[in-house]
Order: C-alpha cells, then structure tokens, then sequence
C-alpha cells in the first residue's frame, strides 16, 4: 500500500492537499488498522494527493485532557502543532473523531489551526466534487443501523455526513430509538476505553448494542475506531456475531466499491 | 384607621419584596464565590439562545408531555401576573378592581377571563405534573438523589400552585358584582352557585380572605424561591445567556497549563529563576476543582439553576446501566456546597472559615467522576444549557493534577502517551506498519 509521509513530501518539495491524522486506534488497533486502510483505498480511488505523518504523528492527548491530565494533553498538543505547522500542513482528515473534536476544537487556541475533517464529511465532499462515486448495487438492500460517535455527533453537530453517505450505499438505513442528539455513547469516551468501567449493572456499550439489535440489522455502521471496538465486543456479548457485522462507513465504501 | 389595611399591606409587600432582594443578594455573592471567566463574547448568539431556550422554551417540548405541560403552566403564570398588578394597586390604595373603569368593562371582562381561563389549565397542568411524580412515579423523579427536600420541594411547588389558582378563582366566584355583571367569569360562574347558600356579608369575607391569602401567597411564593429548586424560572434566563457557544466537545485548554508548558518547552528559559520582584505568581494556588471556590460563576449559576428535573441523568450512559454518576447530582451536591460555604461566611462576619469539608469527597466521590464518558448527553438534554460536563472534567483535573489520584489503569495510559506517544505501549517508530499489513 503506498502511503507517503509529509517526510517524503517534503523532501520532494511537494505539499499534500491534505494530511491523514490516521492516530493511536487506527495506527496500533488490529480491528482500526483495517479503517485505516480502508480509507488509504478511497483516498487512492479518488485520487487525492495526501500524506501522513508516519512515525512522527503523536497522540492528540485527546484521552490524557478527558481523563483530567490537562499537562500530558497540552505537552502533546504543543509537540504535535510544532510538527504540523513546521509542514505548513492546512488540512486535515481523520476517520477518529476524538482526534477530529481535539484538532478542530482544542488546538487552535494553542497555535495550531487547520481545516479539520472527520473522514465522512471529507469523502462526501469528494462525492459532492464529483471526485469519488459510491456504488449502489454491492450492498443493495442490506439492513444498516448507524451509530452516532458523540464526538462527531453532539460534540460537534455532525449527523448528516454519515447518514448522506450511508444512503448513497443503497441499503436500507434504520435509525436506533436512541439516535443523533439522543444517540447514547459506546462507553468509550472519556478515557474510558482504558479503563474498566465503575460497578453497575450493565456496561454501557451492552446496552448500546442492544438497542442496536432492536432494529434487526446485518450492518452496524460506525464512524469511529472506539465504537467499532465497543460495538464489536457488544455483538460478540450478545453472540450474534454470525448475524450482525460493525463495519466502519469507510469499510463499508471500500467494499462497495470493490477497493 | 379607613387606611388600616392599606398600610398593612404595604408593610407586608415592602417585607416580601424586602427579604426576596436580600436572598438574591445572596445568591449573587455566592456565584460571585466562583472564578472569572469571560463570557461577555457574541452578545448577539447569546440574546439568541436566551429567546429561543428560556423564553421560548424551544428545548422543553423535546420531550413533548411534559414540555407542552410546562409551557401551559409557564404562560399561565406569566399572564396572570398582570393581575398581580391590579392586586398591588388596590391593596396600596384601597381600590377595588382598579383596572375595571380604566379598561372599559368588555376589555376588562376578556382580560380577566382570559385570566381564569388560564388559571384553570394551570391547575390542571399541575395536577397531571402531581399525578407524574407521585402516582405515575415516573423514575427520574425517583432516582436515589429525589429524597427528602428535593422531593418534598417538587410537590410543595406544585401545592402552591394548586392553592394560588383556586383561590384566584374563588375570589372572583365570591364577588357578587363581578359575578352579576357576568363578564369574565367562564370558569368562576360554575364556582358562584355553591357559595349561593352565604349570605352576601360571608361571600364578601370570603372574596377579602381569597384576595389576601392570594397575595401574601404569592409574596411567600416569591420567597420561596431562592430555597427551592423553583429558582430556575429566574435563573433560566441568565444561565441560557452566559452558556457556552463553542461546540459541546471543546474542553477549555486551562490558561495556567499554558503557561508552565511554555515555561518547560522553552529551551532558554530558566528554570529556576525567581519571578521578578513585586510581580504576582501566574502559577495558581491549585489545578482543577476541589471545592466550589475553585469552579467558575458559571458552573455555580447552573447549580442555582438546575431545577432537578434529571432529564440530563435519564439520558446518562453511566447511569442508565446502574453505576453511581448522576449529572444531576453534581448540579444539586454543588449547589448544597455553595448555600454550605455561604452560611459559613454569613456566620463568620464575611470570610469563609476553614470547616473541614470541602466539594470533592464531602459531597462527590470519585467513583461519580471517574464513571463519565465524556458523551455530553447531559448537556444536550438540559432544557436550560446546564454544564454538568465541566464540573466533573475540572474535579478530574485536581483528582490528576493535585492528587495523581487516577485509576491505575489510566495511569499507565498517560504513561504510555508521555513515552510512547499512544495510550498503548507501542513504539512510535511502529506506527506506520499498518501500510505494509494486510
């Protein structure tokens, strides 16, 4: 797979329209790595000039300023926005939207300012641009719920980009009770995804997936790496894992369009 | 002695009104108790988001029973307060309907049946809003933070209510006159019948008694307030006016942070240098909040603000399976701190001394904060852009920053982050294998 780095970029003396933030999840995670690459093929298709930061890409401290360690979060910041303003980099997409919320929302106030896009917004613009078609007919009809990331969805008001994209997929979309505004977390944010949760009754991804499964689907769309995790455990809890696939929105494209 | 009752009732208006400005004093300080923080931004977003969520109720009727339900109760009561008006009058001046000759009795007669009308649907609202807490128990009114005052709060509110209406009702049912001339009466006509049997002497007591109880009701009413969670139909407005407009994922990057990170990663600066002589210490007395001091105004208003209707906690993930967070506990246990703190002052000749207690651990635990997702569920269902979010970030930030009192497991995240640059241990020189993966 050919991903160049701003490093090669630079040293070509070229300068992507846009750099990757492809973070921790979707660097380390076995199941976000598949994301990524996924999203690496759409990019391909559609034939946009990106790069990535590779081996100098550090976490957004996105998990460290929630979990209240307000000095690990700027330190990280503070690193990251020396690398990316030293690329002159002016835009971003990730398909993380904890990376998304913190690089749009957090950084700019401690000098780092880009254009940020969540990967859905980024690929429907490609669509709307006429750059990227999606293809109707591979999943024609399947069953899809859609589970919103808080972190693209309240956080930052974004709800259409996923479901635009979705619909263009020709399947049959189904909305949760709980969705958009009211759509209830996977239990990862906050830096929970690191930690065991509190005692209760239920874990909190449980009881998303459940009301997942009320809709009868055979897709569970995501469009964050922590939910895919969170879904996926949830599925695997209820054992329907041989009924219902968490596929990500990129995932999802990637397989319609035979990528 | 004719102006024996006029100058009752100005004494007793000038003492509830009185009183009610001194509790709002008060409350004033205790909010002022917080720190600083500038929201004097957008003033035109703002005025907007003021007409839209507290005057027009816009995110009330989400929930669309309760929401139509309040919007009855809330237009009831803002009318009828025109009466209140002519209440005052005659009571300074010993008129009777004051308003009557003035607006020409076919105006009057639609202004005040209006006003019965209105007085009704009150009641009945009130009724059903009963009936949900008390009959129908739906479980937000029942979480384990709705015992005690904040339940017996709910109900009282709603009594008053109960009583206000009808007596607003029987008054004019026991007018003869008003009842005679037969305009403005659709509801109080059905109520004049049953008090046919009193002779006109006794109906005359009854429209003074109704007429006084009414009025120093609603003084008591008006006092009320500042000890009730009822505070919010004051409070709403203010709160939805200074809430944040930065979208809910922006946390604020603490200005104090800043600057220590500046200090650490600039390579020419000294590190042991003294600050200049005569300058004050940027570095504050502590990170984060531990106490309500500690929390800006805003947070503080939202407290006084919140009217424990627990939308936010029926809405919260930590909750809905069963672990201890309750959103709407953080509002209620820091408003009980702050009336804590200002007592304590009030008791110590305007400085705060030192009890022992403070709003971490005394009043939330730990095991509360460290159960957010961070998912802003409870900031987007508040009807009045309470914050409960910011509150327990802040609390995490001293709980980290002050205490290192993190859970292990987030630990050893931040650890990984500050040496791997990833909340897992791997190394940085691996992120980019997944290129060569499939």
């Amino acid at each position: 797979m050919i991903v160049p780095t701003m490093a090669d970029m630079m040293a070509q003396g070229k300068q992507p329209e846009v750099l990757f933030w492809v973070g921790a999840a979707g660097s380390f995670d076995d199941r976000a790595k598949k994301i990524t690459r996924a999203f690496v093929k759409i990019l391909h298709q559609a034939k946009v000039d990106f790069a990535v930061l590779g081996t100098e890409e550090s976490s957004t401290g996105d998990a460290a300023k929630r979990a209240g360690n307000e000095f690990l979060f700027q330190m990280q910041a503070v690193t990251n926005i020396e690398v990316l303003n030293a690329y002159e980099v002016k835009t971003i997409v990730t398909c993380d939207p904890h990376s998304f919320n913190t690089l749009k929302n957090e950084y700019p106030s401690l000098g780092g300012k880009y254009e940020v896009f969540h990967h859905t917004q980024f690929i429907k613009k490609l669509i709307a641009d006429g750059r990227l078609d999606i293809n109707n007919s591979v999943l024609k009809d399947k069953k899809v719920t859609f589970h919103d990331p808080c972190y693209l969805g309240r956080a930052n008001d974004e709800y259409e980009s996923p479901r635009v994209l979705i619909k263009r997929l020709g399947v049959n979309l189904t909305e949760m009770k709980r969705n958009k505004s009211t759509a209830l977390c996977c239990g990862a944010g906050g830096a929970q995804m690191f930690k065991e949760p509190e005692k209760g009754n239920k874990d909190i991804n449980v009881l998303r997936t459940e009301d997942a499964l009320a809709t009868k689907p055979e897709i569970i769309a995501t469009g964050c790496p922590y939910c895919n995790t969170m879904m996926t455990d949830g599925i695997k809890f209820k054992e329907k894992e041989n009924e219902v696939v968490v596929k990500d929105i990129a995932e999802l494209i990637a397989e319609a369009n035979n990528l | 002695m004719q102006y024996l009752p006029n100058i009752i009732f100005a004494l007793i208006l000038i003492a509830g009104v009185g009183f009610f400005v001194k509790n709002i004093r008060k409350l004033i300080r205790n909010i002022n108790l917080g720190k600083d923080v500038d929201r004097s931004d957008n003033k035109a977003a703002r005025w907007k988001n003021m007409a839209k969520i507290a005057l027009g109720q816009y995110k009330m009727v989400r929930r669309p029973v309760s929401g139509i339900l309040h919007v009855a109760v809330y237009l009831g009561f803002i009318i009828i307060n025109i009466e209140v008006l002519e209440i005052i009058i005659d009571g300074l001046f010993g008129t009777h309907r004051v308003f009557q000759p003035i607006l020409g009795a076919a105006f009057y007669g639609f202004l005040i049946g209006t006003f019965e009308v209105l007085a009704a649907i009150v009641f009945i609202a009130v009724v059903v809003f009963w009936i949900r807490r008390n009959v129908i128990r739906i479980k937000r009114f029942w979480n384990k933070e709705m015992t005690g005052w904040p339940k017996n709060d709910g109900n009282i509110i709603l009594y008053f209510e109960m009583v206000l209406m009808s007596l607003f009702i029987v008054m004019n049912a026991s007018d003869i006159a008003f009842q005679e001339a037969g305009i403005g009466n659709p509801i109080s006509q059905f109520v004049y019948p049953l008090l046919s049997g009193f002779s006109p002497e006794t109906l005359h007591l009854i429209e003074q008694s109704a007429w006084w109880i009414h009025i120093v009701g609603i003084l008591a009413f008006l006092n009320y307030l500042y000890y009730s969670k009822h505070l919010h139909i004051l409070l709403a407005f203010p709160n939805t006016f200074y809430a944040k407009l930065k979208p809910k994922g922006e946390l604020d990057n603490l200005e104090a942070v800043t600057k220590e990170v500046q200090l650490m990663m600039d390579p020419n600066a000294d590190p042991y240098a003294a600050p200049a002589e005569g300058t004050e210490s940027d570095v504050p007395e502590k990170f984060g909040a531990s106490d309500v001091t500690d929390l800006n105004w805003v947070q503080l208003m939202n407290a006084y603000t919140c009217t424990e209707c627990g939308r936010c906690t029926s809405a919260c993930p930590a909750n809905l399976t069963g672990k201890e967070l309750s959103p709407r506990a953080i509002m209620m246990k820091t408003r009980d701190r702050m009336e804590e703190v200002g007592a304590n002052i009030d008791a110590n000749g305007g400085t705060f001394k030192d009890d022992g207690k403070q709003l971490l651990n005394d009043y939330i635990s730990p095991e509360e904060l460290w159960a957010c997702t961070s998912c802003n569920a409870c900031v987007e269902e508040c009807p009045v852009n309470i914050d409960p979010l910011s509150i327990i970030i802040d609390m995490r930030r001293y709980l980290v920053m002050e205490e290192s009192a993190a859970p292990q497991e987030l630990n050893m995240m931040m650890t990984n982050i500050e040496n791997n640059g990833a909340p897992w241990q791997y190394n940085q020189m691996d992120r980019l294998n997944w290129k060569d993966e499939e």
